[in-house]
């Protein structure tokens, strides 16, 4: 009998269904877990209880007929979501103790579901990172880190910005969790943590009630240990919401139906530009891999040109800090979130906001306030915009010869945070793959494919044309299947 | 963009930290200035791109979904007071406080 | 023309202004939100307008319609696609930190608005543009003696930005501009325009000149005027201390400055230190705003009258003074009571009788017309027994007095009290005969020179006869009588 915590979502869903086990029993394994597992650090806050209630009503809603699609599976949820009396803190000081009074919509959605709250997980400070180690709390080991956690002399990084959630589906304490996805934050972390994760269409999934860092680059996506979970996942997430003016008003597929669909005839590209010079050795060779993979599975691999891949970092870290600097405005000490008295309002203001933001954080509101300034902003902001535009462009054009696009999600496998805290500059670049996405608005997921030298999982990116995930978990499972990826973290609850 | 290749001086980041209501010191200042210079200077490789006549892209779905939606005029929210102020750092008789301001 | 005399010469005064104008709408522009006036402290806020962390705008349809429905009114280009941006700042008002706003691509384009002046003329004054944004919250400085007090219940309520190119030159314009621009608001009911509740509020921006140079002057502008007459007063006293700035050889700082009411002066705003940056950016939570042609249109075709065309037909369809014309269209329900009381009657009699007693009356009342006690009816029926001679004009203003306290109607009055106008010429002969007869050294008076006693005469007849006597017959008569 499988262990609780080592089944999918689907699963448990079945055991569930079969009366094998209870959703209480199905929680208080995952709970155990949590503890189990605290030298991790998913989490930043735990909610047992409230998880056990949920649990509690489940079971009877169960016993009446009236099960709902997700009824008794224990999520972990990024903490960017709001969550009614749930204490939701972006990882941040500036909103160390605030309680949200609202819920996001794609958690309403998932509680509507019936599933449960295991508890908000780490993340770097305002999901503005790749290591979750910008964390005002504790940053999280990934579970893949070698020896004892706590002693562990190489202490290896989630990534991130979805680290806690990552970290927390690879260790088996949740089964499923959400994360958020502005220039790579579910991608990078699912290949680092050897998790499949989904950043949708721009406008697929709702961002209501999520703390906003970049308005035009934000989506919310599942991370899950299988391909078949994130599309049941993504099914529930997904769908129009009123609430949110960039949400777009079609359909959800059922996208558990694209599964066995297969890659016959599917027509692969892959991108030169994303050969980068030096690249790491296992990551290309895993890509390789993938590609045969496919091509053995019957689909078309061919070339493919993105031309102004290069550019799009530096696309991104103008307009993401952007807009990121006029919506942490709202953080001011006023009507919630940390306040420091000053003297006068703009004392006030001054001392809150260098107190309550960390280094990264002031650096790139710093950077966004100066390339929208008077004098500036047609250089920078403008500029970059109209780059977005041929990054853009690059894909459509792509599309017009293959389906799908498969390239790593990461550039190197997990590493230590000592090992490149040099400049801010060398973190950024970890974003390499995954931010041409976020650029485009188009979906992408990535499923870990095979492990490096060091024996640590490396993911492979698949992505899509625009609203068109149920092609990419079409692929992804075909490229799941191939790749039989059955390693687990050297941690585990 | 800049020809200068270190566009960000001490002057710079005192201008920007307080339209960003950010306080730097005197000493924070030049480390500030030199990791903001070391962004911009990288960035400053988008002067190669060839941006004539292109429209920028501020919604990526502009093309295909484009047009704001708008909803019906409808009191539907508000009258939260105390949901309002639940969190609030200093709040007195239904108002939010702050330090004095003088026009 | 208006000019400031200084010591070393005249000076043209170049005024535009900027009008902030509430939405008349239910809702906020951005959330669900009341827009109502007079809830307590923080209770028309949602967490939208509350700009708490994962909040997002949706925009009020509404308020589309009232700004498209104003540009029209000011003959304007409607622009069929616009942008929001973000304007960024901070104040303890604005909760996000950002206004939502629009800078490059305004909904509304150029339009015009023609003055109504004293000495009868029109001008027309350019409009520069129209844009929707949201208001701010109130921060109230007097509560205590160290807290400003904060209140969002204003944050996100729908204003238009009405912008009027430098056209204006001197305080009356500015006056007549901001008047009109209430009025057609006021008709379209986009906006109530009043300006003691802050609904509509007026930034000056002034700058002067010699007489006959042709380049601008540095420009200040007077922030939150809120009253027609504060604007005059601003402008004169700014143009004055620019004016002797100048003069005094000094040199005039682009500033932002507060009319002090209490003081009659215009006062720097201390906390400018150097001009804001807004860096403003479109907002990524938006898409641009595009509107159907079929839309503008229908909207266009459901316009009501508004005061200049209906100023005109008032004109050339009752025959009315401009000047009457004029006040009758200055509120829109005005114009409405005049037309129904004027309908199959005397129209210049009713206008007369609209503009000098029944508003005279509803001063003394403090009542709208919307609340007269006389009805458009009544007064219809009271002017008709004017013109139909059965009430003498006199009477009839004491019959008025009657209607308004007592509700009813003039006839029923005239019915009670007997007050029905005698024409019958032998009834005022036998009084004329009475009063000749007891006055018989007048009589003589008369006849030997003193014109003035024919006044005298006429009062006795009057009143013997209750003031009943046709006037025109009354003279007729006494003057054949006296032989004359």
């Amino acid at each position: 009998m499988t262990k609780l915590t080592d089944l999918t979502v689907v699963q448990a869903l079945n055991g569930l269904k079969n009366k094998e086990f209870s959703a209480v029993e199905l929680v208080h394994a995952h709970i155990d877990g949590m503890q189990k597992a605290a030298c991790l650090n998913a989490f930043i806050t735990e909610t047992p209880e409230l998880a056990l209630a949920q649990a509690r009503v489940s079971d009877a809603r169960r016993a009446s007929g009236h099960a709902k699609a997700l009824d008794g599976i224990p999520l972990a949820i990024k903490d960017l979501f709001c969550t009614r009396g749930i204490r939701t803190t972006s990882a941040s000081k500036m909103l160390e103790n605030f309680v949200p009074p609202y819920e996001s919509t794609i958690t309403q959605k998932l509680l509507d579901a019936g599933a449960v709250t295991l508890g908000k997980t780490n993340l770097d400070e305002f999901a503005m990172g790749s290591t979750t180690a910008t964390s005002y709390f504790k940053p999280t080991i990934n579970p893949w880190t070698e020896g004892d956690i706590l002693g562990a002399k190489r202490k290896l990084i989630p990534g991130g910005s979805s680290g806690g959630s990552a970290a927390a589906v690879a260790a088996r304490i949740a089964l499923a969790a959400l994360g958020t996805d502005t220039g790579g934050s579910i991608r990078q972390p699912a290949s680092l943590t050897g998790t499949v994760g989904i950043k949708p269409t721009y406008g697929r999934c709702s961002r209501f009630g999520i703390v906003a860092f970049a308005s035009s680059l934000d989506q919310a996506g599942p991370m899950t240990r299988n391909v078949e979970d994130a599309a049941l996942m993504l099914k529930l997430m997904s769908g129009f919401d009123e609430k949110d003016s960039m949400s777009v008003d079609i359909p959800v597929p059922d996208y558990t139906q694209a599964l066995g669909k297969g890659v016959k005839g599917l027509k692969i590209g892959i991108p030169s530009e994303y050969r980068i010079k030096g690249m790491n050795a296992d990551v290309d060779a895993v890509w390789q891999k993938a590609a045969d993979m496919l091509k053995a599975a019957g689909a078309e691999v061919m070339d493919i040109t993105l031309p102004h891949t290069k550019y799009a970092l530096p696309v991104y870290y103008i307009i993401a800090p952007a807009e990121a600097s006029s919506n942490f405005a709202k953080y001011d000490g006023v009507r919630f979130g940390l306040r420091v008295n000053g003297e006068s309002l703009n004392d006030m203001y001054d001392m809150t906001r260098s107190e309550g933001f960390g280094k990264e954080v002031q650096r790139r509101i710093m950077i966004g306030t100066y390339v929208l300034s008077a004098g500036y902003y047609d250089a920078y902001y403008l500029r970059a915009q109209q780059v977005r535009r041929l990054i853009r462009q690059d894909f459509i054009n792509a599309f017009k010869k293959c389906d799908v696009i498969l390239t790593p999600a990461a550039p190197s496998p997990a590493f230590a945070i000592e090992e490149k805290q040099k400049d801010p500059l060398q973190l950024y670049l970890e974003d390499v793959f995954t931010v041409t996405l976020n650029l485009a608005g188009l979906p992408g997921i990535c499923l870990p494919v095979g492990l490096s030298s060091e024996k640590l999982p490396i993911g492979m990116q698949l992505i899509g044309k625009a609203f068109d995930e149920e092609t990419l978990i079409s692929a992804a499972r075909s490229l799941e299947e191939s790749a039989n990826f059955t390693h687990k973290p050297l941690f585990t609850v | 963009m800049q020809n200068n290749s270190n566009p960000i001086t001490k002057e710079t980041v005192a201008n920007i930290a307080n339209l960003a209501r950010i306080k730097v010191t005197d000493e924070e200042k030049p480390a500030m200035a030199d990791e903001l210079n070391v962004i911009l200077n990288w960035v400053v490789q988008l002067d190669e791109v060839n941006t004539v006549g292109i429209e920028p892209l501020v919604n990526v779905n502009d093309e295909d979904y484009g047009s704001l939606r708008s909803r019906p005029d409808i009191v539907n929210d508000g009258n939260i007071q105390t949901q309002i102020l639940a969190n609030a750092p200093s709040a007195a008789m239904g108002f939010f406080t702050v330090p004095k301001v003088i026009e | 023309m208006y000019y400031v005399q200084g010591q070393t010469g005249e000076w043209e005064v170049v005024i535009g202004l900027e009008v902030h104008a509430q939405i008349i709408s239910d809702s906020k522009l951005f959330s669900g939100a009341s827009a109502s006036f007079g809830a307590g402290p923080n209770e028309s806020v949602s967490f939208i307008d509350a700009g708490f962390p994962g909040m997002l705008p949706v925009i009020n349809e509404k308020c589309i319609e009232q700004a498209v429905k104003t540009g029209l009114g000011l003959k304007a280009q409607i622009n069929l696609r616009s942008v929001f941006d973000r304007k960024n700042y901070f104040y303890a008002d604005l909760p996000s930190g950002y206004q939502i706003s629009q800078f490059k691509h305004p909904i509304v384009g150029k339009g015009e608005i023609s003055l109504d002046l004293e000495n009868g003329e029109t001008r027309v004054i350019g409009i520069t543009r129209l844009h929707l944004e949201q208001d701010a919250g109130k921060s109230l400085h007097d509560q205590s003696a160290d807290d400003t007090f904060i209140d969002l219940n204003r944050a996100g309520v729908a204003l238009m930005e009405i912008v009027s190119e430098p056209d204006m030159r001197s305080p009356e314009e500015a006056g007549a501009y901001v008047k009109k621009l209430r009025a057609i608001m006021r008709y379209l009911g986009t906006c109530d325009g009043n300006m003691d509740e802050g609904s509509m509020r007026c930034d000056v921006n002034l700058s002067v000149r010699k007489r006959g140079v042709k380049e601008l002057g540095t420009r200040c502008e007077i922030k939150n005027v809120n009253s027609i007459k504060f604007v005059q007063q601003a402008i004169e006293y700014e143009a004055q201390r620019q004016v002797e700035v100048l003069e005094g050889g000094g040199k005039l700082v682009q500033e932002t400055r507060l009319w002090d009411t209490g003081k009659g002066v215009t006062r720097s705003m201390r906390s400018k230190e150097n001009a804001h940056d807004y860096r403003y950016f479109p907002d990524p939570d938006l898409l641009p705003l595009v509107l159907e042609a079929s839309m503008v249109e229908k909207i266009k075709a459901e316009l009501p009258e508004l005061p200049d065309e209906k100023k005109n037909r008032f004109i050339t369809e009752y025959g009315l003074k401009p000047y009457d014309a004029l006040v009758l269209v200055a509120e829109k329900a005005t114009a409405d009571f005049f037309e129904k009381a004027a309908k199959g009657g005397d129209a210049k009699l009713t206008a007369n009788w609209v503009t000098t007693e029944l508003f005279g009356a509803l001063n003394k009342l403090g009542k709208s017309i919307e609340e007269s006690p006389v009805s458009e009816e009544m007064l219809k029926e009271l002017v008709g027994l004017i013109s139909d001679r059965t009430l003498s004009g006199r009477l009839a203003k004491d019959v008025f007095e009657d209607m308004l306290s007592s509700n009813k109607t003039a006839k029923a009055i005239v019915e009670e009290k007997g007050l029905k106008q005698v024409s019958d010429s032998g009834a005022i002969e036998k009084i004329i005969d009475e009063v000749l007869a007891a006055n018989a050294d007048k009589v003589a008076e008369y006849k030997s020179g003193k014109d003035k006693l024919f006044g005298f005469f006429v009062g006795q007849v009057m009143k013997a006869m209750g003031g009943k006597a046709n006037p025109t017959m009354l003279n007729e008569l006494l003057k054949n009588k006296l032989g004359k």
